[in-house]
């Protein structure tokens, strides 16, 4: 019970000083029958640190690591480096162990930290203000879809969805709307090697609340959101841009300073790691200022204090349920603090020079590999343009492909098949994504892979 | 105020020297602002450049010493494929080199309070001690190292975490199903009510209204509200338990359900959950409880035993994955019978073979048909990928480090912490609650008796000159400047003592009219910071991007 520092000693003095009997009177609330009168049978006692890291040691060896592979997946989740400095700060007690800042004279530093990461977001989105986080893309996304609804006063009902955004993210669009009153006007995916602007732009008309859009798209494609924009906005409706790569923003427009209204993106690439899925970053950000009371999630704000000291606070929590319950623009109360943290450590790593470096270095490799698969008979690549992560059609199943690769240890990429199950049309699609930690030999394991597996 | 000579950043920022005479720490001014120890820091924006960064990114050359050779020019790039997209403008970010990085973030860390510092008594939160075992344990490669879409056969180990997390939380709670999927405790009150809603819709009965106690946390009715619910209050009896008779009169055919906290908001055991629970069932309704208080009964009482239909369970609570200054967490949430078919995807399940797969959109009618008789017929999905794998690393090596006789330790632990604190100080603080029998985890004061001009907050900021981050603050609603004191089983006898010794010496200097606590803290990295001038006119982002060096800020000149 290494986790508890009471003593036998301690409990007798202290049920003595409260004036119970023993530890079961304070448990007297409890109706007898729900009491359980010891240890739940069928679950393990308690465990030493070393036989508990072995027991998980031996399930991480279960799994086969990025890092053990030649690694190409990518579809809102990248493989990426991340300095060494970045978790040594997310470790720090003061940061690890520390709770929403509620008590601003004493939590200054995670309060300047959230101020310094709303602005790095801010100004990689091209917008006026970003909040201190949310769950993760998928979650801002649907978020976001709420907050245009808001702001269309629930005149507005309707909500276009490109075809080209990531499925998860639409199908929590999708059991959202369920239970309120939007009505989602989704489509499948085209296979061409631009995305098809002027579809969309034929589905937005008087009652659309907002079009949601996705850059660099699930293919990998780059839609012309200030295009899209335009024509949206002559509509009345806002725009919703969504980007899962942030890395990309460092070679390519902000969706911000194309006219994009609100921007959301899942943040995971920059000091987060993959972790199977979770915790990641859900970066949301709004182009004009006056959206911001609409806005859901914490935002942290510069004031002085009473010595005219510059600090920050929480602000404008008006907005929250802990101030409005019912009435919140949100239910968000937990965010993804840390995680934010090591997005803006590693995004202070980087700099605007950094950034820019390693957004070139994902996009020179990718084309790289991109020209090294073309020449791999049975492989055809879709896009025209792209930033690390393009499509390829297979002469076969993709999915069937990637599995028979995992056996050389080769994580080829992501099927379409599997993030669009039951769509056969897109069932030779293999979405591949290269980073920097890609190596040319990755490149060339991977084309030959395929050789062997397509001849 | 005199110009400043030198300032220590390109945008002249520094920080603003007290008033004379109001210097609490009773010496000299300094140049620097800083006092000894008590390091300022500027912004980020004030100390990067544009052109400085802390990465490299030569090209790969072999740094085995078989060999040694030049490093050869990476392969060129093809013709840019970014079509009409390239950036053209900058992006206005500012870098720093390693050093400078690990010291700006070292130097921001100083001014935070931490569970790692002292004693952490947020009510309702759980500022436990989070062990560090977890993070060696979320970091190995195994875990952190894995895309959420590889192949199911190259993940079974992560798949194999999550169903045996799922199998504890299951057992401890005497549930009957899982969704492990939801973000933090508000998503799982969501996917809760969501489920709810869904298992009523299918059986063709709608319903309004979802009845929630007025000392609910915010979350609960926000969340009601999200899910297009009509929210009504449930009435509390002078024991601050709910009324029983009370909501059985409102229950009916509107009503979908009820969300109840247990223990409640005022620490107290809500003895009647199970007739309550009967009640709502036999009008056909579905009982929600906020597990955020878990932590308080675990391994000694299961919910299911209450007839609990669905409870969200705060991993980053009871089971100690770390808070992060405002996440992440992870709010898994566990269902009975009747709720479990609604659940959202994806889920895992172990099949008679011992494999434990994953269900997806793709095989989940399927998987349904072949394993559940058809029974499964999920609402939808609620998150992109499969939840918070790091969370449930770090919980799953927690539980096994307790197991089942130390949770329930746990649970004795922190409610004979709260005891103590509770029966140490009702003679110096009010406890409008100290008569309805013992409290849970957590101890619930009111500022009744305090001199007049004196409030809850002065008190709390006299709590942090004394080296405490304050309890949790005018919440419950229903307690007037209600101090809500969670100390967690991680705190020794000694600590708590001294605890008691800090609150008993503010609480009696609020009684006796202490004027000085309204402008407490003296001793923090602030004084108190204007929150009005905060909302009433935000800067929610760095602006002064070129501002020349010299210029003053705002807090220098003191500007409204």
């Amino acid at each position: 019970m290494r986790y508890l520092p009471l003593t036998d000693t301690d409990r007798s003095a202290m049920l003595a000083k409260i004036g119970a009997s023993d530890i079961d009177a304070l448990f007297v609330d409890v109706p007898e029958e729900a009491q359980l009168s010891g240890p739940i049978e069928g679950l393990p006692m308690h465990a030493s640190e070393m036989a508990v890291e072995k027991h998980m040691r031996r399930l991480s060896k279960k799994n086969l690591a990025a890092a053990d592979a030649a690694f190409f997946l990518g579809a809102g989740a990248y493989k990426h480096h991340v300095p060494a400095s970045v978790d040594h700060i997310i470790q720090r007690g003061e940061f690890l162990t520390a709770y929403t800042p509620y008590q601003p004279e004493i939590a200054q530093g995670t309060l300047q930290m959230l101020f310094e990461f709303q602005t790095q977001v801010a100004r990689l989105y091209g917008c006026a203000v970003a909040n201190a986080s949310m769950y993760d893309g998928s979650t801002a996304c649907w978020e976001a879809v709420a907050m245009a609804s808001r702001i269309a006063r629930g005149k507005k009902r309707k909500v276009v969805l490109s075809g080209a955004l990531h499925p998860h993210y639409a199908e929590v669009v999708r059991t959202m709307a369920k239970f309120t009153d939007d009505e989602i006007a989704g489509a499948p995916p085209s296979l061409t090697a631009k995305p098809d602007d002027d579809g969309l732009i034929a589905r937005i008309d008087g009652d659309t609340s907002c079009v949601v859009l996705q850059y660099p798209d699930i293919l990998g494609r780059l839609p012309d959101i200030a295009k899209i924009a335009e024509a949206a906005h002559e509509q009345g409706a806002l725009v919703i841009a969504v980007n899962t790569e942030p890395v990309a923003l460092g070679a390519v427009k902000s969706p911000g300073e194309m006219g994009a209204d609100i921007v959301i993106g899942e943040g995971q690439s920059i000091g987060v790691g993959l972790q199977f899925g979770g915790p990641y970053l859900g970066l949301f950000a709004v182009r004009d200022e006056k959206h911001v009371r609409m806005m859901p999630g914490r935002l942290c704000g510069e004031t002085v204090d009473a010595e005219g000291k510059r600090g920050f606070v929480l602000t404008l929590s008006t907005r929250e349920q802990h101030i409005r319950r019912e009435k919140a623009t949100s239910n968000i109360c937990t965010n993804s603090g840390l995680c934010a943290l090591a997005f803006s450590v590693h995004m202070t790593l980087l700099g605007e020079k950094g950034l820019r470096q390693l957004a070139m270095e994902n996009h020179r490799l990718a084309c790289i590999a991109a020209d090294r698969l073309a020449k791999v008979p049975g492989v055809e690549v879709l896009n025209e343009a792209f930033f690390n992560e393009f499509t390829v059609l297979l002469d076969g199943d993709a999915r069937q492909i990637v599995r028979k690769l995992t056996k050389q240890d080769v994580l080829a990429g992501v099927s379409l098949g599997r993030l669009f199950p039951g769509n056969d049309a897109l069932a030779n699609g293999l979405l591949v994504a290269v980073t920097e930690t890609t190596t040319e030999e990755d490149i060339e394991i991977l084309a030959s892979a395929l050789e062997e597996v397509l001849a | 105020m005199n110009a400043p000579t030198k300032t220590p950043n390109a945008s002249g920022w520094k920080p603003g020297t007290p008033v004379e005479g109001d210097n609490a720490m009773g010496g000299p001014d300094t140049a620097t602002g800083n006092r000894a120890l008590m390091l300022e820091e500027p912004l980020l924006f004030e100390i990067g450049h544009s052109e400085t960064t802390g990465v490299d990114f030569d090209f790969a050359a072999k740094l085995d010493l078989a060999g040694v050779e030049q490093p050869s020019p990476p392969t060129p790039a093809p013709a840019g494929r970014l079509g009409d997209f390239e950036r053209s403008e900058p992006i206005g970010l500012v870098g720093l080199t390693e050093p400078e990085t690990v010291r700006h973030y070292t130097r921001l860390s100083r001014q935070n309070y931490a569970i790692d510092l002292g004693l952490f008594p947020l009510g309702s939160c759980t500022m436990k001690h989070n062990p560090r075992l977890n993070e060696k344990v979320a970091r190995m490669p195994g875990f952190a190292d894995v895309h959420p879409l590889q192949p199911v056969d190259t993940v079974r180990g992560a798949l194999e975490v999550i169903n045996e997390l799922a199998f504890w939380l299951i057992h401890l709670t005497g549930m009957h199903g899982v969704a492990m999927s939801p973000k933090a405790g508000a998503h799982g009150e969501l996917c809760g009510i969501l489920c709810i809603r869904a298992a009523l819709e299918a059986r063709g009965d709608a319903r309004k209204v979802i009845l929630v106690p007025e000392s609910a946390h915010g979350t609960n009715p926000a969340t009601a509200a999200f899910a297009g619910y009509e929210i009504e209050d449930i009435p509390a009896n002078s024991d601050g338990r709910v009324d029983l008779d009370a909501l059985k009169s409102r229950l009916g055919p509107d009503v979908a359900g009820v969300m109840i906290t247990n223990p409640s908001t005022l620490g107290l055991f809500e003895r009647d959950l199970k007739a309550i629970s009967d009640a709502v069932h036999e009008a056909g309704g579905f009982v929600y409880c906020d597990g955020a208080n878990f932590n308080a009964i675990v391994g000694k009482v299961r919910p299911g035993d209450l007839g609990v239909d669905a409870m969200h369970i705060n991993l980053h609570k009871t089971f100690s994955t770390p808070h992060g200054g405002g996440g992440p967490g992870s709010g898994p949430v566990v269902f009975s019978e009747a709720l479990s078919p609604f659940a959202p995807l994806p889920y895992t399940s172990r099949t008679k073979d011992g494999v434990v797969h994953l269900v997806e959109e793709e095989d989940a009618d399927s998987f349904s048909k072949e394993h559940f008789g058809g029974r499964m017929r999920h609402f939808g999905r609620m998150t992109a990928f499969h939840g918070q794998m790091g969370m449930f690393t770090r919980a799953l090596s927690y539980i096994l480090s307790h197991g089942a006789d130390g949770l329930r330790q746990v649970a004795e632990d922190a409610v004979l912490n709260a005891n103590y604190i509770l029966r140490s100080l009702e003679d110096v603080l009010d406890a409008p609650f100290a008569h309805s029998g013992p409290c849970m985890h957590e101890a619930l004061f009111s500022d009744k008796g305090f001199a007049d001009g004196l409030s809850t907050l002065d008190l709390a900021k006299g709590l942090i000159d004394e080296g405490y981050h304050p309890m949790t603050m005018y919440f419950p609603l229903v307690v007037h400047g209600a101090m809500l004191v969670e100390p967690t089983e991680t705190e020794s006898k000694a600590a708590l003592d001294q605890f008691i010794l800090a609150l008993r010496s503010v609480a009696e200097r609020a009684k006796a009219g202490d004027e000085t606590l309204k402008t407490a803290p003296f001793y923090a990295p602030r004084r108190r910071l204007d929150e009005t001038q905060a909302a009433r006119k935000p800067v929610l982002a760095y602006k002064d991007q070129s501002a020349p060096a010299g210029t003053p800020v705002p807090s220098e000149v003191g500007a409204r």
